[in-house]
């Protein structure tokens, strides 16, 4: 019997089917719970479900790899959910003109801010250069973020780790910084998510309001657009 | 009849949306090629982008089915991030060396950046109020 449990496994395991299922189920899991926990950020459902599925492949030895080939249709659907992004931002044009200055020095300070603390601590604490470049770009969209890091000597992987780490906790703390320093108006709330949370803090803007969602979109969107315009020759100059 | 009137009312909007996809698609795609055929430094998704703000500001027929599948997709972005960031849970043993640093930077960076994005924007967005509303009070 549980050597048939076994052969079924790997049957399993080797199409795509198992991946792409495994990651809807552990959705709907992180969904549930979140819900359970009446939407506290803490209780992400992106985290819970990146826990769920990476603890179920450590346990059965699956490779990464393996679950990937079934994953990767989700995964690609990040693209096209990039370029939807220009739908809630179109719709908000005109009170996004009213508040370009604001929205404007918000992305500014936010970058000198988190830009200052990671060169500050990473050389104060030590770490190797190449480990400091690859988390220069970390509060950029992924796909950005590696390209960044590229060219200014990082190590891509790494970046896209900083990257999904930086999103999570964004994700997960934002309410509770903005509570903290009483910013209530949910469009700043929803920008600041956006421009150093990127896609996970964009994904929790969207899960709290589609207002919320629409200024993360753009300041994901236009953070990107100029890190990656701004941050290479910057680093360049620097060092 | 009433019932009828709303499941056609269902069938029209997944249509839009299905539509839009199909246009999404096709603005990914011509971003792809903008990426490849003039070397921008950015993602083709993010070109796309750019690419659908013109579209829905030039073409307004295509506002509805776009807001259609924006409508369908946006929501769920999460599951989306789920299989990156399975592999990342999976790398993450394998940072060891500057684990501190790591941590401690990206806790005050993100922490840092969220406060001080969020409240210089809140900053200038009220002195920008009260600079209007002193002048609407003010003509002169």
């Amino acid at each position: 019997m549980s050597v048939d449990l076994f052969r079924l496994w790997v049957y399993l395991a080797a199409t795509p089917l198992l991946g792409l299922t495994l990651t809807f189920v552990a959705y709907q899991l992180g969904l549930w719970l979140a819900a359970r926990a009446g939407g506290h950020p803490l209780v992400n459902p992106v985290l819970i479900a990146m826990l769920a599925i990476a603890g179920l492949l450590a346990a059965t030895g699956t490779p990464y790899r393996q679950y990937f080939e079934g994953a990767q249709f989700v995964h690609f659907l990040l693209g096209t959910a990039t370029v939807a992004l220009a739908v809630p931002f179109f719709d908000r044009l005109a009170a996004l003109r009213k508040r370009a200055l604001a929205l404007t020095a918000g992305l500014v300070a936010g970058n000198v801010v988190a830009l200052g603390s990671v060169v500050l601590l990473m050389t104060t604490l030590g770490a190797r250069e190449a480990t400091l470049r690859s988390m220069v770009p970390k509060n950029v969209t992924a796909p950005i973020a590696m390209g960044i890091s590229e060219s200014i000597g990082g190590i891509p992987t790494l970046s896209a780790v900083f990257c999904v780490l930086t999103g999570v906790l964004g994700a997960a703390t934002g309410k509770l910084v903005f509570d903290a320093i009483g910013v209530r108006d949910l469009s700043i709330r929803g920008f600041a998510l956006g421009a150093q949370a990127h896609g996970i803090g964009t994904a929790r803007a969207f899960y709290v309001s589609p207002e919320a969602g629409a200024y993360a979109g753009l300041a994901l969107g236009l953070n990107g657009i100029v890190s990656a315009l701004v941050l290479p020759p910057l680093v360049s100059v620097l060092r | 009849m009433h019932i009828k009137g709303t499941a056609s009312a269902k069938i029209q909007v997944m249509n839009a949306a299905l539509t839009g996809f199909t246009w999404l698609l096709v603005l990914q795609l011509a971003g792809e090629a903008v990426v490849r055929l003039t070397g921008v430094p950015l993602p083709g998704p993010i070109v796309g982008f750019v690419l659908a703000l013109g579209a829905l500001g030039l073409a307004p027929p295509l506002r509805a089915p776009l807001r259609a599948a924006a409508d369908a997709l946006l929501p769920h972005l999460s599951l989306l991030f789920i299989p990156a960031g399975v592999g990342v849970v999976m790398y993450l043993s394998a940072i060891r060396e500057d684990a501190l640093a790591i941590a401690a930077a990206l806790v005050v960076s993100t922490l840092g950046g969220l406060a001080a994005t969020a409240w210089v924007a809140e900053r200038v967005a009220r002195w920008q109020d009260g600079r209007s509303r002193a002048r609407a009070e003010d003509p002169q």
